[in-house]
């Protein structure tokens, strides 16, 4: 217990830590570089390009930095395969959605130095999530990951809408962090400890001494972080809050805070287990046979209810940033089915899992922020706050390449080929199908909404491809709806659009280099 | 050897440069250089090749290059790899080579089309597609192809889309072929379901231990339909003729380099499968021979230019398959090449022809007289109908004669004999076409129609083409026993037939040549006879074939055939279908569903009242089934540990 007074951090802790420094260290310098810059909006690309280096440097730093595999900082933060995948994609949506914000947070009026600081910091708090390998550090992650948003939620400030979607995730999320944090507190007294690692070591024991306890633990984490990820019955709050919040904001809210849960998901309910490192075996085996019998159930009850209601209620969207919402919903339910795929089957067929799972986590951000960037187009100054299905009409007339990639990014989603959408649910559900007759019943059902999904994503692709904008009887008929794509949107729309296209030409080139550092690591979990 | 991939990759850039960046960023110019030049880099690429492939002993002149993994999925395990063999190195070299010169044919004739880069970013792919189906290590990537191939035959013939006949056509082309590539699909399963893997290497090695003489049967003819259908033959060699919709150079295309020749491809790649099945391989040399009869007879009466050497080329792709099903893999082969360089002649020159006058003209009997006007597309279409003849030294001669010499002595004198009268038939209808457009009096309106020769850029293909076809014949000149291209495919074809199982012949090869010869000279004669002298048989001779003629002028009525088999009841079944079937039925059922979705969801929209308070209560909703589903599951597994619950 009195670990924390004789704290000494060693070269290897600075080189764990080095991705979470660069990305905090260039927060603080735009927070200080916005100091030196007029007000208008119009002044604040050097933050945009201050911004882009930072995660720019964080990737690199993330990728070559010399941590060996393990558990640093006084077993606080691990670094392993996972984690610096992870890192990746967290940082590709940063990256992606500082590009799609440029243009439009100086449309809108709302270009603040503050909102890219915030941005990089919640950033920050998505990368310890899934870095963590203990369960205080978790809850500070996911704190330090959900207050920026709250604040950059109600970033419309003299909008009702914008102000009532912070709000809502501010209560909502305070409520759920609540008993997240008495989840921890359930586990803590149950095992006498909040390292991961240790939990699963003393779960045996401590299953044996309260189970009461540990089930309620348990059950509490996975409410906590199912409302971060918005799966079905906690996704109440995401429609409203992507509605109101400014676009730019909902896109990385909706991949980061996603793809944040779901690395919590993975920490904490395969006990910081998977991954290269020298974890206990023990101790990820003593989750995976004693509490995933009981944990993969209840997943995947979630899983089903979260595809069915996501993938239902978005067909009577008309409203784009709803029915994205709902679609990232959607989105979750398959990355649970992935979830219970690692807990019902053998080491084997989790090492599988675990693969699809990430490379949905990465195919999900890229393609949701594409869709998103399409919205960030649509939107005009103020006029249309919210823009509907039909506002998309035309966009292929004007730009045909914009048009063509939104096309790309909606069909990627829907998961047909030649995308990486479609290669993310077919890992998925062939680690589903793998892992027993419980994954087989949810990769069906995944199929069946899947064909739901292709009915409302094509009807987006249909306005923005082929229709033509309706000749308003009272709208002047030569002004057309503007579009807005900046340079910046291109940049990121098109760097997204290439990596769903490379990623579904060829997936094996990620998917095939996870499962085998998977295996390396599961391969000395030795069940019994 | 190992660059041979940048073959794939040049035409494959160029079909993308111009088909994403044509209209908008690169000028015409541009777009006329990258067109052929992709290729022309491509077929720099197939001689690089070939001379590496030389330099090698000839048992090790194999070479499989694996550029990437595509599919690793369970027990399948689909490479893009290529394979380098002198058989497909053959293929690379006609694809790229003539293709080329068709490339550059295009840019003086496709000049003035306002889809000039759409053009060339199609004709680019098409000639990526080809290569892709011929450099293919095995049968899936192949496939892929060969469906390419058979879309971009599609998209081309049908270029000029707003016309409704190139729509049919092209619609005609599309369903037609995929008739036989359903057969094709079906055989390529079976092989996978008997060897495990598409590979060529793996399946041609464990072919004769593992098939059993009807498998190896029922494989290569499902394959075998997929090739009939591909190449035209009977009976699917309807859609050949309509796909004269297209840009003549597409024609072209189609039926000396790409597409066509693919079924020939096939079965020559296969022929390990196809000698371990004699019902397949007669089957295979029937179709042939009866097909070169059939179409040949076609082409004596047809009136217009382009379709006598549609049927022609038909005509000709029946020999090949003769020498394919005989097992003169070679020799068809040559005569593959041989065609290749004849048909892209004769269609290029039909080509500048249709040019001369105006662009549009194909009716023979609104040509004539215009060897005045047009002096070397004159010159080298009759090189070209020489040669389709079988007149020597031209390099028809060589490889028709090759073809008829082996199924003699190989024991198939009926075949042998049929293709003989074929080839007289086919010395009539070309000399006839001939005499039609360059002789005679002027039948066109003088008028309103100024003849005039091709630009250069049209015309420098076509003296190349006729130089091959001049000297083409020197790859194989078996009479003094001078057989290089034989030679160089031999490790591809090693299986040859036992030369014991000749029969003694009846006849020697002086004869055989003198009775081809005799052929070639009674059609050249009596076309001479008809067209140039204007000699008219007796008025009861004539009458006596009116209904012969009536029955080849309308194609032996085989579309209609087919329109009174397929089409009226299949538009019947669709109309029952539409109607009853799917209006009442499966739309109810589909909208029921949609509806219902539509419902369900419209309330649980609701769910989303907007209040903070209501949604508070579906978390703890939720909250609390998870916990109770906990606790359930706790109580019913820790009973054994010793009180549940806590």
């Amino acid at each position: 217990m009195s670990v924390a007074l004789e704290f000494a951090l060693t070269a290897e802790d600075l080189w764990a830590m080095a991705p979470l420094l660069v990305v905090t260290g260039f927060a603080l310098f735009v927070l200080i570089l916005d100091l030196f810059l007029r007000p208008e909006p119009e002044r604040k690309g050097p933050l945009v390009w201050a911004s882009l280096v930072g995660v720019g440097a964080a990737l690199v730093a993330n990728a070559v930095a010399p941590a060996p595999s393990g558990t640093w900082v006084q077993g606080m933060l691990r670094v392993d395969l996972v984690s610096k995948f992870l890192n990746t994609v967290f940082l590709l949506g940063a990256g992606l959605a500082v590009l799609l914000s440029a243009g439009y947070v100086e449309r809108q009026g709302i270009a603040r130095g503050e909102y890219y600081c915030l941005l990089l910091f919640s950033t920050v708090g998505a990368m310890l999530m899934g870095m963590s390998a203990d369960l205080v550090l978790l809850f500070l992650g996911l704190e330090t990951l959900s207050i920026p948003l709250y604040i950059l939620a109600t970033f419309f400030k003299r909008r009702p809408a914008s102000q009532e979607a912070g709000l809502k995730y501010f209560l909502l999320g305070a409520f759920s962090s609540a008993l997240f944090l008495y989840g921890i507190a359930l586990v803590y007294g149950a095992t006498g400890t909040t390292q991961l690692a240790e939990v699963g070591a003393r779960l045996p024991e401590a299953l044996g001494r309260a189970p009461g306890l540990v089930y309620a633990g348990l059950g509490l984490l996975i409410v906590g972080l199912g409302f971060k990820a918005a799966a079905v019955p906690f996704h109440t709050w995401a429609p409203d809050v992507y509605e109101g919040a400014p676009t730019s904001v909902t896109a990385f809210m909706a991949v980061a805070a996603k793809a944040a849960a779901f690395a919590a998901f993975l920490r904490v309910l395969l006990g910081a287990g998977t991954g290269t490192g020298a974890v206990p075996s023990a101790s990820a085996s003593a989750w995976l046979s004693e509490l995933a019998t009981a944990w993969a159930p209840l997943i995947a009850l979630l899983a089903v209810l979260t595809m069915v209601l996501g993938n239902v209620v978005a067909v009577v969207q008309l409203n784009l940033k709803r029915l994205l919402a709902y679609s990232s919903i959607a989105h979750a339910g398959y990355l649970l089915i992935a979830l219970v795929a690692m807990g019902a089957g053998t080491p084997a067929t989790a090492a599988d899992a675990t693969a699809a799972l990430l490379f949905y986590l990465l195919v999900y951000t890229l393609m949701t922020l594409g869709a998103f960037g399409a919205v960030v187009v649509a939107e005009g100054e103020g006029r249309s706050e919210n823009p509907s299905l039909s506002d998309l009409a035309g966009l292929g007339a004007r730009h045909p390449w914009l048009a063509g990639m939104l096309a790309l990014f909606l069909v990627s989603l829907a998961g047909l080929p030649p995308t990486a959408g479609f290669f993310a649910k077919f890992y998925v559900f062939k680690a589903a199908i793998e892992s027993g007759p419980l994954g087989l019943a949810l990769a069906i059902v995944g199929v069946l909404t899947s064909v739901i999904s292709v009915y409302y994503y094509l009807r987006v692709a249909y306005y923005a491809v082929v229709a033509r904008p309706a000749a308003d009887a009272d709208a002047d008929a030569s002004a057309e709806r503007p579009f807005y794509a900046s340079g910046t949107v291109w940049v990121g729309l098109g760097v997204a659009a290439l990596l769903v296209l490379a990623l579904g030409l060829y997936p094996t080139w990620v998917v095939e280099s996870l499962v085998q550092g998977l295996s390396a690591a599961t391969a000395a979990w030795a069940l019994p | 050897m190992e660059l041979a991939w940048l073959g794939l990759l040049f035409p494959l850039l160029g079909a993308l440069l111009n088909g994403l960046l044509g209209r908008s960023v690169l000028s015409k110019r541009a777009v006329s250089g990258i067109g052929p030049g992709a290729v022309g880099l491509a077929f720099g690429v197939a001689v690089w090749v070939w001379l590496d492939l030389l330099k090698r002993p000839p048992e090790e002149r194999s070479v499989t290059l694996k550029l990437f993994d595509w599919i690793a999925v369970g027990g399948l395990d689909a490479p893009v790899s290529l394979l380098i063999d002198p058989l497909s190195v053959v293929m690379m070299l006609v694809v790229t080579g003539v293709g080329f010169l068709i490339h550059v044919y295009s840019v003086g004739y496709m000049g003035h089309d306002p889809d000039y880069p759409r053009y060339f970013a199609w004709l680019n792919l098409f000639t990526f597609s080809m290569l892709l189906l011929v450099m293919a290590d095995n049968f899936l990537l192949l496939f892929v192809g060969w469906e390419l191939v058979g879309l971009c035959s599609y998209l081309l013939i049908g270029f000029w889309f707003t016309r409704p006949s190139a729509a049919a056509a092209a619609k005609k082309a599309f369903i037609t072929t995929r008739v036989g590539d359903f057969g094709f699909m079906v055989g390529l399963l079976l092989i996978f379901a008997t060897f495990g893997t598409f590979s060529y290497g793996p399946i041609f090695e464990q072919a004769p231990q593992v098939l059993s003489p009807g498998l190896a049967t029922a494989i290569t003819l499902l394959l075998f339909a997929g090739a009939v259908g591909k190449s035209a033959q009977i009976p699917l060699h309807v859609w050949l003729p309509d796909a004269m919709e297209g840009p003549t150079p597409v024609s072209a295309l189609i039926h000396a380099a790409t597409m066509v020749t693919a079924g020939v491809y096939l079965v020559a790649r296969a022929h390990v499968l196809y000698e371990l099945a004699p019902v397949s391989m007669a089957v295979v040399a029937a179709v042939g021979v009866v097909t070169a009869f059939f179409a040949a007879t076609i082409a004596l009466v047809n009136p217009d230019i382009k379709r006598v050497l549609a049927y022609s080329t038909i005509s000709q792709l029946g020999y090949m398959f003769l020498a394919a099903g005989v097992g003169a893999y070679a020799a068809g082969l040559f005569h593959l090449t041989s065609h290749a360089f004849m048909k892209a002649l004769l269609f290029l020159a039909a080509g500048s022809v249709m040019h001369a006058l105006g662009g549009e003209e194909t009716d023979m009997r609104r040509m004539g007289g215009l060897n005045r006007h047009l002096p070397t597309t004159w010159k080298v279409f009759l090189i070209g109908a020489l040669a389709m003849s079988g007149v020597p030294p031209l390099v028809g001669f060589f490889s028709k004669e090759l073809i008829l010499e082996e199924a003699f002595v190989l024991g198939h004198a009926g075949f042998w004999l049929l293709g003989l009268i074929t080839a007289g038939l086919t010395a009539f209808y070309m000399l006839r076409a001939h005499f039609l457009t360059f002789h005679g009096a002027p039948r066109y309106d003088a008028k309103s129609v100024h003849p005039h020769e091709s630009p250069p850029v049209m015309l420098w293909p076509l003296r190349a083409l006729a130089a091959l076809t001049v000297v083409g014949g020197a790859l194989w000149l078996s009479i003094v026993d001078f057989a290089p291209f034989e030679r160089f495919l031999e490790p591809v074809f090693r299986a040859e037939p036992a030369m014991e199982a000749r029969p003694a012949l009846a006849l020697g090869k002086g004869a055989l040549i003198a009775l081809s010869l005799g052929a070639a000279a009674a059609g050249i004669g009596l076309a001479w006879l008809l067209y140039i002298k204007g000699w008219r048989p007796a008025a009861g001779l004539r009458r006596l074939g009116r209904p012969l003629y009536a029955l080849l002028d309308n194609k032996y009525y085989v579309d209609e055939l087919y329109y009174a088999l397929f089409v009226a009841p299949g538009r019947a079944l669709a109309e029952l279908l539409s109607g009853p079937v799917d209006r009442g039925l499966l739309d109810g059922l589909v909208n029921g569903v949609g509806r219902l979705v539509d419902r369900v969801g419209g309330a649980l929209r609701r769910v989303e009242s907007g209040y903070i308070r209501a949604y508070l209560d579906w978390v703890l909703v939720g909250t609390l089934i998870v916990l109770v589903l906990l606790y359930v599951y706790a109580w019913g597994w820790s009973w054994g540990w010793g009180g549940g619950g806590r």
